[in-house]
């Protein structure tokens, strides 16, 4: 273990402040506000406006963002180094700087890509997602196929150099504004289930796609439904082979987990409730005095900052080229629990104000907890619900027998996960 | 530059494994905790020949001049071992030493205590569930000592005591006493984790040296103490999750093997995703304690409270997926469960530290 920091890491983290004081001034700050309310909305959680951008270049050249892919895509191609992420993470969260967008496109389709995609895929999608210009959902869930995903339904039958593409996707989160969207289709209906499923992307401009948006708990609509009739997409949107689109997305689902269960997001909530207890008075004194609160905030606080240590344990394992078996597996169900609960403590700091809905001008950050509160339930089920990663720490981390029913329907080896 | 383990580390780890699964099994450990002392000669004198206690020790003073970490990893072997004897109390006197002594005094303790011919232990704890160095009570006089001392692991076998107590000017410093020494008592007590028996200790004008060296060397011992007992609470909380699943692989009812029950997987799944995470904090506080010395106090603190919260999740979970026979005597859980309440104990409970936690970062 060696995560010192030599001079040179002190030297580093000025570096980065002094690249941070000269490109992203107190004027930049003040143009758009610091803490997006939709903070724990997937896809949506980050500034990506023009001043962001141009930031987001200097910070890429600079090689801050998007350390892990190449350069000849947008990225800015370091040699993996956590602590050097680390401080780049925390200088940035500090300065409320722009970081690396996440979301469905950026941190699921750019990885599937980078593992799967043919260079021309390459060339043509990491670098324009990465910089937030093109807008990728993610089509996975139907009516009919939710946590049992590979029963999907969607139907892709080729026809000369194109697929034509009949189905209907829900839960589709941006899909109305989305460029593009990467699916989950059926090519062949006679294969076993997990065999006849292809991965295509999908120009959401194309004739015969019809987006519906769908209204969440929060009042927003995030979420629709997409009806797809006769669309044509040209067969070099396959990513992978014909039948291997499984495979595929278990890349691209692992990512997902990952994303969902990032620390990034627990610490920014964090990061606002300790500014909350801070400020709000409870009873005649900071709420932050209350020793029931400061006990929760601490405890919180801890597991916020195991979960960042475990994603540098993560790091180091893939570094090593060793595979983290289980800790690899728990990422999303730890960070998602560690997610409610951060966001249920803001309500508590809150005591009765909670009661005050978002926009309402009076109520303590305008509201902006409840949504955070709200959408810590979302993610909850987003990505493979929490007793789907239950399952699958079981089954695949601990060895324990699959679901018999489970394994008959989806005609998967037991081995292979 | 990683947050892993060297290869160094991971033989060292494996070979203590091994060492303590071929001489220290479960009726070993048993044998050993059913004694008086719950000490075994022949046990330490092994780890000895390992260099478990002298890991930390500078090597001019014939350590292994190793750091905290590899201490850690020792201590949650030995948590995973359930192992009885001296270790904790031992390391932490060592550290006293090593981080509140002079370098003459070092030089003249540390040698016997790196090999282990010479076992030390702390004594720090108060009446009234005092931990915290502020009100201490001991104060030291004249050359001696006078107060009580409460929870000293090990006390009757310690050969010397690194004791917390006030000086006359008020500030509360690290004494060297002789377990031989004149106006000491030691009452024996009827006591929950029988691997880690603890004793009160009464002082009555006892001799006593000063440490000379920095005053900080007492906080960084009692740091040092909440690192070591989170990876012990770690290696215990391990042993449990694996026990349980195990049994869950082989217990059968209803026609299979309740491993194959929905509940049952689930409960599993949540003990792994709370376990895995733990890893690397206590591995992050360990370093800290050598690298990263301004975020060392407050991590100390909080994996402290939180491993050991863990470690008696993991345990009860552990107790109730084995049904029946997990409530046994004869059967070997309630051991850790034993050790999970030394763990949360010892060295204050996790409210206290949390509360400090919260302190130090200035709320
Ligand atoms: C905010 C949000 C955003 C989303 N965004 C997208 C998106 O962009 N793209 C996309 O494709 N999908 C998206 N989804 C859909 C999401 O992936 C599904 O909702 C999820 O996989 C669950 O499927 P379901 O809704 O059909 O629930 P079901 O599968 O019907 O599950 C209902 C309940 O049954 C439980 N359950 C089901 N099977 C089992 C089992 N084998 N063992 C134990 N319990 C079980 C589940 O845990 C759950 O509690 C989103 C969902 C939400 C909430």
């Amino acid at each position: 273990m060696d995560l010192r920091f030599r001079p040179e890491y002190e030297a580093f983290r000025q570096e980065v402040r002094a690249f941070l004081t000269q490109h992203w001034t107190d004027e930049d700050r003040a143009s758009a506000p610091p803490v997006n309310p939709r903070g724990m909305s997937l896809g949506t959680a980050i500034r990506n406006d023009e001043r962001a951008t141009r930031f987001r270049l200097a910070a890429i050249e600079r090689g801050y963002l998007y350390r892990h892919v190449p350069r000849r895509y947008g990225g800015s191609e370091q040699p993996f180094d956590p602590l050097k992420l680390a401080i780049i993470q925390d200088e940035f969260r500090k300065a409320e700087a722009p970081g690396e967008l996440i979301g469905q496109g950026p941190s699921m389709l750019v990885p599937t890509l980078l593992e799967h995609g043919t260079e021309e895929q390459k060339q043509r999608f990491i670098r324009d997602t990465l910089l937030g210009k093109i807008q990728w959902c993610q089509g996975y869930s139907e009516p009919g196929a939710g946590s049992d995903l590979a029963s999907l339904r969607t139907r892709a039958d080729l026809d000369g150099d194109f697929f034509v593409v009949n189905g209907h996707k829900i839960w589709t989160s941006n899909a109305d504004t989305a460029d593009w969207m990467f699916a989950l289709v059926r090519t062949d209906p006679d294969k076993p289930k997990h065999e006849g499923i292809s991965y295509l992307l999908i120009d959401m401009k194309s004739p015969g796609i019809t987006v519906r948006p769908l209204r969440q708990m929060t009042g927003e609509a995030d979420f629709n439904e997409v009806f797809l009739d006769n669309v044509r997409v040209p067969v070099t949107n396959l990513v992978g082979k014909r039948g291997q689109g499984w495979t595929v997305s278990r890349s691209t689902l692992k990512h997902e987990r990952n994303l969902i269960g990032s620390a990034l997001l627990s610490e920014r909530v964090l990061d606002g409730v300790r500014f909350l207890a801070q400020a709000l008075e409870l009873r005649g004194r900071p709420a932050i005095q209350d020793p029931v609160l400061r006990a929760r905030l601490v405890e919180l606080e801890t597991k916020v900052l195991a979960s960042r240590y475990h994603g540098y344990r993560l790091l180091t394992l893939q570094a090593r080229g060793e595979d983290p078996g289980i800790a690899g597996l728990v990422t999303k169900l730890y960070g998602t629990t560690l997610g409610y609960d951060v966001a249920r403590l803001a309500m508590d700091v809150l005591s009765d104000r909670g009661l005050l809905a978002p926009g309402e001008t009076t109520a303590p950050a305008m509201g902006m907890f409840l949504t955070a509160y709200m959408w810590s339930l979302g993610i909850l089920i987003a990505g493979g619900t929490a007793n789907i990663q239950r399952n699958v720490i079981a089954e695949r981390g601990l060895g324990l027998p699959r679901d018999p029913r489970a394994q008959r329907d989806t005609g998967q080896n037991p081995k292979e996960g | 530059m990683d947050f892993g383990l060297s290869a160094d580390q991971l033989l060292f780890q494996q070979t203590l494994r091994r060492f303590l699964a071929e001489q220290c099994p479960m009726t070993r450990v048993r044998a050993i905790m059913e004694t008086e002392t719950a000490h075994d000669l022949a046990l330490w004198q092994g780890l000895c020949g390992l260099g478990v206690p002298g890991l930390i020790v500078p090597a001019e003073h014939g350590g292994g001049g190793l750091e905290l970490l590899d201490l850690a990893l020792a201590a949650e072997e030995l948590g995973y071992a359930c192992t009885p004897g001296p270790f904790l109390g031992h390391a932490l006197a060592t550290i006293c030493v090593i981080e509140g002594a002079s370098e003459e005094q070092r030089g003249h303790w540390l040698p016997t205590m790196a090999e282990g011919t010479s076992i030390g232990t702390v004594a720090w704890g108060e009446a009234g569930s005092q931990w915290n160095p502020e009100h201490w009570a001991t104060f030291y006089e004249g050359g001696t000592l006078s107060g009580e001392k409460l929870f000293v692991p090990f006390a009757n076998v310690a050969d010397v005591l690194l004791v917390g107590a006030r000086n006359a000017e008020g500030s509360v410093r690290l004494y060297r006493v002789e377990r031989e020494a004149p106006g000491i008592t030691i009452t024996p007590l009827a006591v929950v984790d029988m691997t880690r028996k603890v004793q009160h200790v009464r002082f009555e004008r006892t001799p006593a040296t000063p440490l000379e060296g920095p005053p900080s060397g007492l906080q960084r011992a009692i740091d040092a103490g909440c690192i070591l007992v989170a990876a012990d609470a770690f290696g215990g909380s391990r042993r449990c999750l694996e026990m349980a699943v195990s049994y869950a692989k082989t217990r059968e009812q209803f026609g299979q093997v309740i491993g194959a029950f929905q509940a049952v997987k689930h409960q599993l799944a949540n003990m792994a995703c709370e376990l895995e995470p733990a890893l690397s904090l206590w591995w992050y506080a360990a370093h800290a304690y050598d690298h990263i010395r301004d975020q060392c106090e407050r991590h100390a603190a909080m994996v402290k409270a939180h491993l050991t919260d863990l470690y008696d999740r993991m345990t009860r979970d552990a107790t109730e997926l084995h049904g029946g026979i997990g409530f046994t005597w004869e059967f070997d859980l309630h051991l850790w469960f034993r050790r999970a309440i030394f763990d949360r104990g010892f060295l204050g409970d996790a409210h206290y530290h949390r509360e400090r936690a919260a302190r130090l970062a200035g709320w």
